[in-house]
């Protein structure tokens, strides 16, 4: 490593080079921007793919009795609704901003393992690729939801193999943009910058990619026994030949859970950078923000089973998997009060980045009441596996992890393209949002307590006023996510016209590294390290 | 301003008052029949009050920040930023309101999971998309799946109201009977793969794996009939075996029992007596409508690639015997149906399969044949 820095030194009349041109420059590129942009652009493709199977499901949803499609197909919408969701367009959006972002925020010219970054990316598609071709096989998508669930996976057509290698792609993807990550953050941060001067995105980034370390292979093993159970005889999971199907469940959701913190700790750090530049205020408490999200990353691999308390679990296992589960409540609470005292007193404005970030942390935390609720063992004996925590879920995916990507979009498309959004339309896309999305969601939890189960294609008739209205909701919301669409094209053709600053925001170069580079910001971020480092965000 | 306070005033009362017409069962948790189910309850509306009390705090804490610091406002940032009173203030009292919490929670998690001293026992086995009940004390025992009416409309495009049936895809064929006040010990098991067992009255639901038992109890109050679902995704028709409990006072249950005993004697009877092929063809039709035509369609199309068609299928329009044989045992997602179904109905059904559903092979097999057969068979394993 250090051999490759001096010989880099030796050259000092190199000059910058720009990307290559043409079409081939995107799929052999190696710089961190242009596999950020890939990400991204493939995260929002793949959230119209999936957002087009709720549309789906939502419709057969409309009112009771079957009018589109049948059940099979539907249980596979629900299924590959939610794998393309969270492995084609949350997680890789992540990755896409912590590609433009980390390298920017620390001080680097780019990701430590460019070549790698590239082939992580591909990997990805191909692996969403084999899993969306799984919808033109014999038997259909996978139907046994994104669980995956044995005896019932099993029963998949021609498409589980292909589903299986997909997940094994998806896998590898990920772990390599993990160990990418850590690499960059550990070496490569400008003089400096210790680690707990490092912004919050940065540190929440960090966190996750040790997640993602330790529980893709974890996936990968169950899946795999899923294969062999299958093809080559063996009986993992099945009791005839001594195994357990409850096995799976235990080894599925120690994987699980700690991907739906993937998904939501650096939602935590986009929040954490957001508010603080339109509070005009610096962040309260940061170093518990750090320890909360360590601390929750930590809980979040010791409370797995409390996905599976009707499943069937001795009474010590349901009280020690609810007691650990209530614990998360306490250092989530203490990040919701952080936010909440970093606007007090602030002098706050409302463009379309500080909307989509309030409006989380208020939706957030109703997702995090209704799980407070269900980690109840006794009281999940009735909420779980109804449309109670089908609202809860969502609460904490789309107004949270989707908005906080909507609001990350709004507020570093300037510096990316150099070129300001139409701030009238983000707003009108936010206020369509915020509505619908509630619209949406909310009525599910009238339904999940009235004794509407999950995944089923009708439902009795008491059920029908709330899901009539829960679809509006949701077409509302589908077809707001165009103006998104819209307003990223604009952008990038020019937006309103209006050069931006390299601050952009005001005063926002006290708070990150990144509003010292020009809007758009050179192709190689800092070929030299910066000297000053902000530390507003402290 | 006052205006727009008034309104919202309105709109909040409106609201309240939606809520309170329809709180007997769309918005809120039910109370259910049994003490179970009402501790749950109360459990529930007291976690759902802590976060509505958090939440107003919270929220309104924030709220009035937005209002009031704002920089539209002329309010300048204070660049305070840290303050670990407050951070350990805002840790322990979270920590005291789960602890509160937990406490309750413990004692109910307890009470749910205490099968012992019950009275009488029934097994609960989960099947692609039926349930079966089998009275552990007096051998009562049936299957009990979507009721007609319900099946009929539900089928893709099929036009029909679901609001002209009563109940919709909340009914089913045989209602499972207990008699009230009892301790009632419920074991669960499946057939093939995990279903999950939910009346939400009796205030809990419990997973069936296959090969493996689970325990749950109840004891209800007053006689009634409580409704639920299968809550474990369970494949294509997971949204179509519905559950009916029918509770009734020791007399009535009494008396149910002497009935079903006698028609199990009946049904015996039937069995040896002699079927003509277009006694067994008619009730093979009914037959195969409850049990087969949720995979190989009512038409005998079957499903491409997943469940193959009967109109003129290898197996039966071939040997009577080979389709028999497969049918008793079962194979790869297909039932073992020599032990779900009574020697008559499996006589009629294939009777019916090799002369109706486009096939006329013309042959026909007896009930008491299938009687030797069932008996000759001990229960069928998982066959490799």
């Amino acid at each position: 490593m250090s051999a490759v820095v001096a010989e880099h030194d030796d050259h000092h009349d190199h000059h910058e080079h720009g990307p290559a041109k043409g079409l081939l420059r995107w799929v052999i590129t190696t710089n961190h921007k242009d596999i950020g942009t890939l990400y991204l652009l493939f995260a929002l493709t793949m959230f119209f793919v999936g957002g087009a199977m709720a549309m789906v499901i939502r419709a057969e949803l409309f009112e009771p009795g079957m009018q589109f499609v049948n059940p099979q197909f539907f249980n596979s919408m629900t299924t590959m609704h939610a794998l393309v969701m969270v492995f084609g367009a949350v997680m890789p959006a992540f990755v896409g901003l912590a590609n433009w972002m980390i390298p920017m925020m620390i001080g680097a010219p780019d990701m430590a393992l460019p070549r790698m970054n590239n082939m992580s990316f591909w990997l990805l598609v191909a692996g969403v690729l084999l899993l969306a071709s799984t919808l033109f096989m014999e038997g259909g998508a996978p139907a046994s939801g994104w669980t995956l669930y044995p005896p019932l996976v099993l029963q998949t057509g021609k498409a589980l193999p292909f589903a299986i290698f997909s997940v094994h792609l998806l896998g590898i993807s990920s772990i390599m943009g993990a160990i990418n990550i850590i690499a960059t953050i550990f070496n490569m941060r400008a003089p400096g910058m210790t680690l707990m001067k490092m912004p919050m995105f940065v540190w929440t980034w960090l966190i996750t990619a040790f997640l993602l370390i330790a529980i893709m292979p974890v996936f990968a093993g169950a899946v795999t026994m899923l294969l062999t159970d299958k093809f080559f005889n063996t009986s993992f999971f099945d009791a005839a030949g001594g195994g357990d199907p409850v096995l799976y469940q235990h080894i599925f959701w120690f994987f699980g859970h700690p991907e739906v913190y993937v998904m939501i700790l650096p939602t935590f750090g986009v929040a954490s950078t957001i508010i603080p530049v339109f509070a005009r205020k610096p962040l309260f408490g940061y170093s518990s923000m750090v320890y909360a999200t360590a601390s929750i990353a930590f809980l979040s691999f010791i409370v797995w089973a409390h996905h599976m308390f009707t499943v069937g679990m001795p009474i010590a296992g349901e009280l020690y998997f609810m007691y650990a589960t209530m614990l998360i409540a306490i250092p989530t609470g203490v990040k919701v009060f952080n936010w909440t005292a970093t606007m007090w007193k602030g002098s706050m404005t409302f463009e379309t980045p500080m909307l989509f970030s309030i409006a989380f942390v208020v939706l957030f935390t109703m997702g995090g009441f209704t799980g407070l609720m269900m980690s109840v063992a006794p009281v999940d004996f009735q909420y779980h596996d109804t449309y109670f925590i089908v609202a809860h879920f969502h609460y904490t995916l789309v107004p949270a992890s989707v908005f906080i990507l909507m609001a990350a979009g709004y507020f570093w498309l300037p510096k990316w393209t150099g070129h300001m959004y139409d701030e009238r339309i983000g707003r009108l896309h936010f206020w369509l949002s915020v509505v619908s999305v509630n619209i949406l969601f909310f009525p599910q939890h009238f339904l999940g307590l009235a004794g509407m189960p999950r995944r089923i294609p009708d439902y009795a008739v008491q059920f029908a006023d709330w899901n009539m209205i829960s679809s509006i909701g949701g077409f509302i919301f589908g077809a707001s996510q165009l103006l998104f669409l819209y307003i990223v094209i604009d952008t990038i053709k020019g937006g309103t016209g209006e050069k931006v600053t390299d601050e952009v925001w005001e005063d926002a170069a006290k708070h990150s590294l990144e509003w010292t580079l020009p809007s758009p910001p050179p192709y190689h971020s800092f070929t030299t390290p910066p000297t000053v480092i902000p530390t507003e965000h402290i | 301003m006052k205006k727009t306070k008034q309104l919202f005033a309105g709109l909040i009362l409106m609201a309240l008052g939606l809520g309170t017409a329809q709180a007997e069962y769309t918005l809120n948790l039910m109370r259910g029949v049994t003490k179970v189910s009402n501790d749950i309850y109360d459990l529930h509306m007291l976690i759902l009050w802590i976060c509505v009390f958090i939440g107003i705090g919270v929220f309104g804490t924030m709220f009035y920040s937005i209002y009031h610091h704002r920089k539209s406002r002329g309010h300048k940032a204070e660049q305070f930023h840290e303050n670990t009173t407050v951070e350990i203030i805002w840790t322990i009292i979270p920590t005291l309101i789960l602890i509160g919490m937990a406490i309750p929670a413990t004692k109910a998690m307890i009470e749910l999971d205490d099968v012992q001293e019950s009275e009488m026992s029934i097994k609960v086995t989960g099947h692609q998309w039926k349930w079966e009940y089998e009275y552990l004390d007096n051998g009562i025992h049936f299957f009990s799946s979507l009721d007609e009416a319900s099946n009929k409309v539900r089928q893709v495009g099929s036009g029909i109201d679901p609001r002209s049936v009563p109940h919709y895809l909340l009914n089913v064929d045989k209602p499972l009977v207990i008699p009230t006040k009892k301790k009632i010990r419920f074991v669960f098991t499946s057939a093939d793969v995990i279903h999950s067992w939910w009346v939400p009255d009796l205030g809990w639901k419990k997973d069936t794996n296959p090969g493996f038992i689970n325990e749950s109890w109840t004891s209800v109050d007053e006689p009634g009939t409580y409704r639920g679902q299968c809550t474990e995704l369970c494949g294509k028709d997971h949204g179509f075996m519905p559950i009916v409990v029918i509770a009734m006072n020791e007399p009535d249950y009494n008396a149910w029992v002497e009935q079903q005993k006698a028609a199990i004697a009946a049904e015996a009877g039937s069995a040896s007596k002699q079927w003509t092929n277009e006694e067994l063809i008619a009730k093979g039709k009914s037959v195969y409508d409850t049990n087969c035509s949720s995979c190989h369609m009512a038409d005998g199309a079957g499903l491409s690639g997943t469940f193959p068609a009967i109109t003129a299928s290898k197996v039966v329009t071939g040997d009577i015997n080979a389709q028999i044989k497969l049918m008793l045992d079962g194979k790869g997602m297909m039932p073992a149906f020599g032990k779900i179904l009574s020697p008559v109905d499996f006589a009629a059904v294939v009777t019916y399969t090799r002369n109706g559903l486009g096939n006329s092979v013309g042959d026909s097999i007896q009930p008491s044949a299938i009687q030797t057969l069932q008996s000759a068979t001990p229960a069928a394993g998982k066959n490799e």
